[in-house]
């Protein structure tokens, strides 16, 4: 970014034909304005995110290959980016199939003496031989598609009960605010399990299921910081005033005290996100996530963690996809919060 | 203060009590466990099986069988495992002492590690060591457990073979097996501590009392250690029921991918085998370490800090 500036400001400068001094001057206060800009605003985050939301809408015109394809030729195939590319999918040796001796003369091992002709698995193959890169692009969406649904609901749920508690507050507030300490003091990993493997016995369904365990760790931390919202707004003149009008608690609620905790739900939206993926591919990773055939990060993960001495690549990549993904997230939720709303500061 | 403490003590017994009753009542929801009985070679004839049904109550209906796994759990029976029928308690027992090692082996490293940092980070804001630091700290919020304890096999176990790739060492000090482990157990946690303690710090340094001190000529060590750190502790001191979560979770995760012998990997076990029993006695006993710890430190935060409500 600082470089095309510079290249643009040299370009300009020797067009006017200004002095050298001068050139160096502006030089370096683009420069440093760049940095500024760099510094101030998450551009690297907005960037994977930009990257997340692409990969995860377009997935099926951005992947390279079909991600639950499977190829015996090329199990454990090695990464080849930056490796000369001949046509996808050369036929597989019928030694491949020999299981006798296989171990001897498997594709990877021929890959490795660069005796085999390379193909366009860029992040390598799995152990079933599908193709890395394809499955990571279509396990983008997956994540999306399941932190989306379980975010929204946890925002509607939590806020709705975040606005309850602290607008009717005593019993209400009491009852509600209890069931979300004990919420938090559940071993929520174990009950996930529990009821996941319970579906997925019966087949079916697995998709909302997931959706609706991420729901319930989602909505927690609304409940409290909205609740903590509307015990001031409650509090304003401007409320008192719509209720000597006159004004309904649902008139209120709606038209006084729900806009004015639209940014706090904003920000611990954003705050939560990331920590949500992360909760999606750990259910994932256990086996009580989505199943099989589609390629979720964490089961990536997971498939490939029997074959991590040869073929690093299959656990490798997608785990380092929710990393980048959940690091950009809150880095972007740390600015916005920062931004937004500065007294939530002290809370995290 | 004596409220408070019988309140949050009530409160203790309602969220152990609501913890083992959802897992009680999920697993019930899973089928008949006797199925398990008749394809784990037990070969059930009518009679037995009417047998083992009135012995393990599963002909009551769910709350009386709830009702009566509590009762016997209090008197310390918690019924026989399904598959090689050994006493529960016994079983989870056994294992907790591997859990709470690696557990406080953690802890005591995102501890011992994060709070410095924090204070580091704080002191010396806007510098290159706040940017390090916030940048470790933004590397452990997000990093996979499971795929930091892979990456960590990769290279030292498997490339490197420095340490080994799972299992427990004998004794409390085979420090050989516990550093992956209990370096992938603590990221997240000391992401957490060093959050919390530079946010407290900043908070501190920036108060009247601080400047005063300095003011008055105090040397910065002594305004920074004596003066600042020790109201800025109370922060993560507290926050530490917040950190168990992280913990708690991750010993199962962690647990599954060292081959580490805790409950947490009992849990994964317990549950893909429809182990119920079993399943029912790691929760109950996790429900009680989180719980217990929640208490103890709403007690300490109570004690160390007098601006505390009671209500």
């Amino acid at each position: 970014m600082a470089q095309q500036a510079d290249i643009q400001i040299k370009n300009s400068a020797s067009e006017t034909g200004k002095s050298v001094e001068q050139r160096t001057v502006l030089k370096r206060g683009i420069a440093a304005q760049a940095l500024y800009v760099v510094r101030r605003w998450p551009i690297i985050p907005l960037i994977v995110m930009a990257i997340l939301l692409i990969a995860g809408i377009f997935a099926p015109l951005l992947a390279p290959a079909d991600p639950t394809q499977q190829s015996l030729a090329f199990r454990n195939y090695p990464p080849t980016w930056g490796a000369e590319r001949p046509e996808f999918n050369t036929a597989p040796d019928p030694a491949d199939y020999d299981m006798s001796i296989t171990k001897e003369r498997s594709a990877f091992n021929r890959a490795k003496k660069s005796t085999f002709a390379r193909s366009v698995y860029i992040l390598g193959a799995d152990n079933l031989g599908r193709d890395v890169f394809s499955r990571v692009i279509y396990g983008a969406r997956i994540s999306l598609e399941v932190t989306a649904y379980a975010l929204t609901t946890g925002i509607i749920v939590g806020s709705l009960m975040g606005i309850v508690s602290g607008y009717f507050g005593g019993w209400t507030d009491e009852i509600l605010m209890r069931l979300v300490d004990v919420w938090l003091a559940l071993p929520f990993i174990l009950i996930a399990l529990v009821v996941a493997q319970q579906f997925i016995s019966t087949g079916g369904a697995a998709k909302g299921v997931v959706i609706f365990l991420i729901t319930l760790v989602a909505w927690t931390a609304f409940v409290r910081q909205v609740r903590a919202d509307v015990l001031t707004i409650r509090g304003q003149e401007y409320v008192a005033a719509a209720k000597v009008a006159g004004a309904s608690s649902l008139r209120i609620i709606l038209k006084h005290i729900l806009p004015g905790t639209y940014s706090t739900i904003l920000v611990v939206a954003s705050l939560r996100v990331g920590q949500l993926i992360l909760t999606e591919s750990t259910l994932s990773f256990l086996g009580a996530g989505i199943p099989d055939p589609i390629p979720a990060w964490g089961k990536s993960v997971s498939d490939g963690r029997q074959f991590i001495e040869e073929a690093w690549w299959i656990s490798f990549w997608p785990g380092f996809a929710i990393f980048l993904v959940v690091m950009s997230l809150n880095f972007f939720g740390d600015w916005l919060r920062d931004r937004l709303d500065p007294k939530l500061r002290q809370l995290d | 203060m004596r409220r408070f403490i019988i309140r949050r003590f009530v409160f203790s017994l309602v969220s152990i009590v609501i913890a083992t009753l959802a897992v009680f009542l999920l697993s019930r929801a899973q089928g008949d466990p006797l199925l398990l009985y008749a394809t784990s070679g037990y070969g059930l004839t009518a009679e037995s099986e009417a047998a083992l049904r009135k012995k393990l109550a599963l002909d009551r209906p769910v709350p009386v069988q709830y009702a009566l796994w509590l009762g016997r759990t209090l008197k310390g029976d918690m019924g026989e495992t399904i598959l090689d029928r050994k006493p529960v308690a016994r079983v989870v027992l056994a294992r907790l002492p591997s859990t709470l090692h690696l557990g406080a082996a953690a802890f005591f490293l995102s501890f011992l590690v994060g709070i410095p940092l924090g204070v580091l980070s704080a002191v010396k804001r806007g510098t290159i060591w706040d940017y390090i630091g916030r940048f470790f700290a933004l590397l452990g919020q997000a990093v996979p457990q499971f795929w930091l304890g892979l990456v960590l096999i990769m290279l030292f176990a498997v490339n490197w073979q420095i340490f080994p790739a799972g299992l427990k060492g004998e004794g409390l000090w085979d420090v050989k097996y516990l550093v992956l482990p209990t370096i992938t157990l603590a990221s997240s946690g000391f992401a957490f501590y060093m959050r919390i303690t530079r946010t407290a710090m900043l908070e501190v340094l920036d108060s009247e009392y601080v400047r005063l001190s300095r003011a008055k000529g105090v040397g910065n060590n002594k305004v920074i250690w004596k003066h600042a750190f020790k109201n800025a502790f109370i922060q993560p001191l507290t926050g530490m029921t917040l950190g168990l979560t992280f913990f708690l979770t991750g010993s199962v995760l962690v647990e599954t991918i060292f081959a580490w012998p805790g409950m947490g990997q009992m849990a994964i076990t317990a549950v893909n085998n429809n182990d119920f029993p079993v399943l029912q006695g790691v929760v109950f006993f996790f429900t009680i370490l989180f719980v217990g710890m929640t208490f103890i430190t709403d007690l300490l935060y109570a004690y160390i800090d007098p601006r505390i409500r009671y209500d």
